[in-house]
């Protein structure tokens, strides 16, 4: 979808501006904002550019640099911590070779973390996109990063 | 149709087809929990089959919000046979349709099976659900959220009828403030009261906000009150409209629940279809409408000034109180703040009467409290009890003690606000005042249970490292302190700290509980004070250095059987046939899985 239309959904107030980031965000392959498109939400709304980067940076999910395709948000969270959740983050940083925060060289994947996911009845777990992934072994993690690897060249 | 009186109310509720008039209704969870193992699907799959049969005159199947037992989900209650099925998976639809629908006999295999490995068939039986009691979750489970007639059969709306049709405002906060009730939220403050400020201020508007940020973790009640029944949030927070005087009311609920607001939007609909919410409700001149706002990550959020300058579309920092939102809230006007399972608690009251619900609970803690029970206990799910029920009952009787009975060390309560509570405390009575006495805190009822395994220290530190990440930074001591404090456990936890870092974190945790301006601060510490106090020992073992971080061998215990090198998920363990097997070390992710294979207890824990 188009910056535009999406403006065009909500009131031309500051008061929409996080609902506004979140939308626009969500159909981006790459997950961040540009310095451009920031600029256009500003002039829309009426606000300072800065304004608009001060409230991007304060709130977690917004990004203004790019991101892996699948964003891997594990859980850091202590009902997930005390089911072994230590030895899914070892097998995720192994397989990815990359560290949380970081994003691998083929742009596939970020590796961050996450509070609570409101699944700790399944603990532990983490989230890909909006897939949530419960009971995780490392194993299981193993077979799932194949198959959104193998969805790549698919 | 619109609804003007208590009789139409009635008429409706009289006409909704109750679920004893089909030969059989089947209860099935659509709660997120559960959907993420499918349910939607098995749902699915067997309405499918329904329709294909031509049952749906018969057969009742509704998709309801979370059946609170959710450790053991995807579930079916299915009545009035009485039976509940566990763990339900795509492959066993076939056999509930064929065999339990159309034949009528019990599927075994897919029964709970309890600690004693008895079959249990109907949740009634259960420890789980026995000794439980139901107000603010009156409905979770039980109706189909997405149909307002079920809602309105269990009596819902009638309390909004009552207020709005035969009570003055002033009465309804009467009968609140004499119920007891106290938010929810984790504060704990009197709900009648702070309603009652707010109305007290002249203002030509007024705003009723609800909080569903729910940034605790292991906490879930309020999504499932949300997904399960979000007509009595909606039905709450237009009696709080009308006692306090606002015709505008916000849900502000955080980005990550993005799922639950389809059944919320559906509500909201058909409760303005029916005139229970927009102009002119019941017929008479008060008009109340409900907007949703998303949070966008930010735990402080919940803090609910900050909460305010989020849904203005601000950087979610705090403000300096008073002014209260009562006072100066939303832009700038009287506003009330409370939480989801505050609010829902609210129709029950009118309702019942205040005497009713004040017959529940302790001394100054009433009525009821939704726990949401997880970590190393084997019936994960969310538990409703009243106030003053001791934790041993809660961990233990309900929740069925640890999956492998190993030995219950702590509950942490109160998430990174809270403290641990250790075994010798188990049989105090939990209420808001008791709990603060014994150096915990009620928060928003996230319960953790932890067994002998869990690291103190690590714990600590995953909420140090949670509430130093969320700091909005807008204080000093808060922003910087507990920084400081994560990097002197993180030097424990790598083997570089000294003894003297014992002292220095509790040196700053005092200063940073005193000196920060909002709850975030001021609790901030909590977590690693309260295990200092009952776990030094763990501590000291970091200080002095002495602590093992992986897994071992001891060498004349191996019997070189091979069993963990195979079940070493990294490979770490090398050694041949019947020799000795070493473990690497810095290889070794201390998964545990080489401790459980070892038929000889050569293993060594951490
Ligand atoms: C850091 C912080 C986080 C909070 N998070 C929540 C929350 O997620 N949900 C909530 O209802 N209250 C939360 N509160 C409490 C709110 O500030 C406020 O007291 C509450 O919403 C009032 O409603 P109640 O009286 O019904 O509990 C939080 C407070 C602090 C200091
Ligand atoms: S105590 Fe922490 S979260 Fe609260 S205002 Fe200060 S810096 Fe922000
Ligand atoms: S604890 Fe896990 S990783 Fe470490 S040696 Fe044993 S099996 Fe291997
Ligand atoms: S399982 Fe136990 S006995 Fe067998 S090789 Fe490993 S350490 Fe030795
Ligand atoms: S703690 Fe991991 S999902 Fe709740």
């Amino acid at each position: 979808m188009q910056l535009r239309e999406i403006l065009g959904k909500y009131p031309k107030t500051e008061d929409y501006l996080i609902e506004i980031l979140l939308d626009y965000q969500k159909t981006k392959i790459h997950h961040y904002l540009s310095e451009e498109e920031l600029k256009e939400i500003a002039e829309h709304l009426n606000i300072s550019e800065s304004k608009v980067s001060s409230v991007m940076t304060f709130y977690t999910l917004f990004s203004m640099k790019p991101k892996g395709q699948y964003v891997i948000q594990i859980c850091h969270d202590v009902p997930c911590y005390v089911n072994d959740q230590n030895s899914i983050l070892k097998t995720l940083t192994n397989l990815l070779n990359i560290q949380v925060g970081e994003t691998t060289e083929d742009k596939m994947f970020t590796l961050e973390y996450t509070s609570c996911l409101g699944a700790c009845d399944k603990a532990p777990a983490m989230r890909i996109g909006e897939k949530t992934f419960t009971a995780l072994t490392p194993n299981k993690v193993k077979a799932i990063l194949a198959e959104y690897r193998g969805k790549k060249h698919a | 149709m619109k609804t003007n009186s208590l009789d139409s109310l009635k008429t409706w509720a009289k006409s909704v087809r109750s679920d004893s008039e089909f030969r059989i209704t089947i209860l099935a969870c659509a709660g997120t929990s559960c959907l993420s193992s499918e349910s939607d699907l098995i749902i699915e799959m067997l309405q499918a089959k329904i329709d294909e049969h031509n049952l749906n005159g018969e057969v009742n199947l509704k998709k309801v919000g979370c059946l609170r037992f959710c450790g053991e989900g995807p579930i079916m209650f299915i009545e009035p046979d009485n039976i509940t099925y566990v763990r339900v998976a795509i492959k066993d639809v076939d056999d509930i349709f064929t065999k339990h629908i159309l034949e009528g006999t019990t599927i075994t295999r897919l029964l709970y099976t309890s600690k004693k490995n008895e079959l249990i068939e109907s949740y009634e039986n259960m420890n789980f659900f026995k000794k439980q009691f139901r107000i603010a979750l009156r409905n979770v489970g039980d109706i189909d959220p997405r149909n307002i007639d079920e809602y309105v059969a269990q009596d819902g709306y009638k309390a909004l009828g009552m207020s709005l049709l035969e009570k003055t405002p002033d009465e309804v906060i009467k009968i609140v403030k004499e119920s007891g009730l106290r938010g929810r939220g984790g504060g704990g403050f009197p709900t009648g009261l702070k309603w009652a400020y707010t109305a007290a201020v002249k203002s030509d508007e007024k705003y009723v906000i609800c909080n569903a940020d729910e940034g605790d973790p292991g906490a879930f009640m309020d999504r499932s009150i949300i997904e399960g029944d979000p007509h009595s949030l909606i039905e709450a927070m237009t009696i709080a409209g009308y006692a306090i005087g606002a015709n505008q009311g916000y849900i502000y609920i955080r980005a990550e629940y993005a799922i639950s607001l389809e059944p919320l939007n559906i509500a909201l609909n058909q409760a303005k279809e029916h005139g229970l919410l927009g102009e002119n409700i019941f017929g008479t001149d008060f008009s109340f409408d409900i907007g949703i706002k998303l949070g966008a990550g930010a735990f402080v959020c919940g803090e609910e000034t900050a909460l305010i300058r989020s849904m203005e579309g601000h950087r979610g920092e705090p403000d300096k109180k008073p002014p209260y939102p009562s006072e100066s809230g939303f832009r700038g006007k009287p506003t009330s703040v409370n939480n989801v399972e505050t609010f829902v608690n609210v129709p029950a009251i009118i309702l019942n009467g205040a005497e009713w619900f004040a017959s529940f609970g302790t001394e100054r803690s009433k009525g009821t409290k939704v726990f949401a029970l997880a970590g190393n206990v084997k019936n994960i799910g969310l538990v409703e009890v009243p106030m003053g029920t001791t934790l041993r009952e809660i961990i233990f009787d309900i929740g069925g003690g640890h999956p492998e009975n190993k030995t219950i060390k702590a509950v942490q309560i109160g998430g990174p606000s809270g403290g641990v509570i250790t075994e010798e405390y188990f049989d105090t009575p939990i209420d808001y005042d008791s709990l603060t006495a014994i150096g915990a805190m009620m928060g928003s009822g996230g319960l953790i249970v932890m067994d002998e395994d869990s690291d103190m220290v690590e714990i600590a530190k995953f909420y140090l490292d949670f509430t130093q990440d969320e700091s909005c930074g807008k204080c000093t001591p808060c922003r910087i302190g507990t920084k400081r404090m994560f990097e002197i456990l993180e030097r424990l936890t790598n083997m570089e700290g000294e003894p003297a870092d014992l002292e220095r974190l509790e040196t700053l945790g005092y200063n940073i509980k005193n000196t920060s301006l909002c709850g975030l601060g001021q609790t901030a510490p909590n977590p690693v004070l309260s295990t200092m106090k009952f776990f030094k020992e763990e501590y000291e073992a970091y200080a002095y250095r002495t602590k093992r971080t992986s897994y071992a061998i001891e060498g004349k215990k191996c019997i070189g059987c091979t069993k963990c090198a195979r079940v070493c998920p990294v490979n770490c363990i090398t050694g041949k046939v019947r020799e000795i097997h070493t473990i690497d070390e810095s290889a070794c992710i201390a998964c545990g899985a080489c401790y459980d294979a070892c038929p000889t207890q050569a293993i060594l824990k951490p």
